[in-house]
């Protein structure tokens, strides 16, 4: 059953990026990014009605993540999405999905004649 | 095939499935709540029959996953109307111990409809592994991740 194979490794990889998700500002910053590209810690701040440290805090949980890779240009740290990551997460309930259809499809096949 | 299936999105708390199938609603009943039944089109052996309250072990029969066994919890029967259990949606690993892990729920609800019986069947409690609701935001298509963000901003400004 795919169900309980590929997709059990997948969440154990998942996990940790719906838990660094688990914040409006988080998912904020994931649009901006993917939006606008790499950005600095400075820039990621403005707007957000957040203040920077808090920003720095959420943004260093999810490189912690792998949700973001953080680098150094000059002075600035800037950040960009791993979207790698991102996908892997969303692949799992693709595949809780895709199990449930193939076993609807058995359930049908089983209950009409 | 006359299946109508929906999935509600971005919500990726539960995946939700609805079909029609052409079959009494007793039949289907039985196939549902009658664990041999069950195994039979859901590929395991469980070691007990379905009673509110039981917790009971199968064995999956999927090639290349026979030592995986799964365990269910059955939490409600309402005969021909609802069934629902409670599991861990991704123990496989023999070895590991699941116990303290968030369990789905899996809810069975038929319904009469003219050509048979009306399925829905949820499965609920993905955000307990926290927040996979926001990672369906992120759903990508063939145009790739950019394209996603416009359902993004509709998902944050929500």
């Amino acid at each position: 059953m795919s169900r309980r194979s590929s997709a059990a490794l997948n969440l154990a990889d998942a996990a940790p990026v719906f838990a660094a998700l688990g914040d409006p500002t988080r998912v904020k910053l994931v649009a901006r990014l993917s939006a606008d590209g790499p950005l600095s810690i400075s820039r990621l701040s403005e707007g957000t009605g957040v203040t920077r440290q808090a920003i720095t805090k959420h943004l260093r949980a999810m490189d912690k993540a792998g949700l973001v890779r953080a680098s150094r240009h000059g002075r600035e740290q800037i950040f960009e999405l791993e979207p790698r990551r991102l996908e892997k997460a969303r692949r799992y309930l693709d595949q809780v999905s895709t199990d449930w259809d193939n076993a609807i499809n058995r359930l049908r096949s089983f209950v009409e004649d | 095939m006359t299946t109508t299936m929906t999935e509600t999105m971005p919500d990726t708390d539960r995946i939700e499935k609805k079909v029609v199938l052409r079959a009494p609603r007793s039949r289907v009943w039985r196939a549902i709540s009658d664990a041999d039944q069950f195994g039979e089109w859901f590929r395991v052996k469980f070691d007990g029959t379905f009673a509110e309250g039981k917790s009971l072990r199968g064995k999956i029969l999927h090639k290349g996953y026979e030592d995986a066994q799964m365990e269910i919890e059955i939490e409600r029967i309402q005969p021909e109307k609802y069934f629902a259990y409670r599991w861990h949606p991704y123990a496989i690993d023999p070895k590991a111990d699941y116990s303290k892990e968030p369990t789905t729920l899996v809810e069975f609800k038929l319904e009469d409809a003219k050509e048979g019986t009306t399925l829905t069947i949820i499965e609920s409690g993905f955000d307990k592994v926290p927040l996979a609701r926001r990672a369906e935001a992120f759903r990508m298509n063939d145009n790739g991740w950019t394209s996603q963000i416009k359902n993004i901003e509709r998902y944050v400004s929500a």
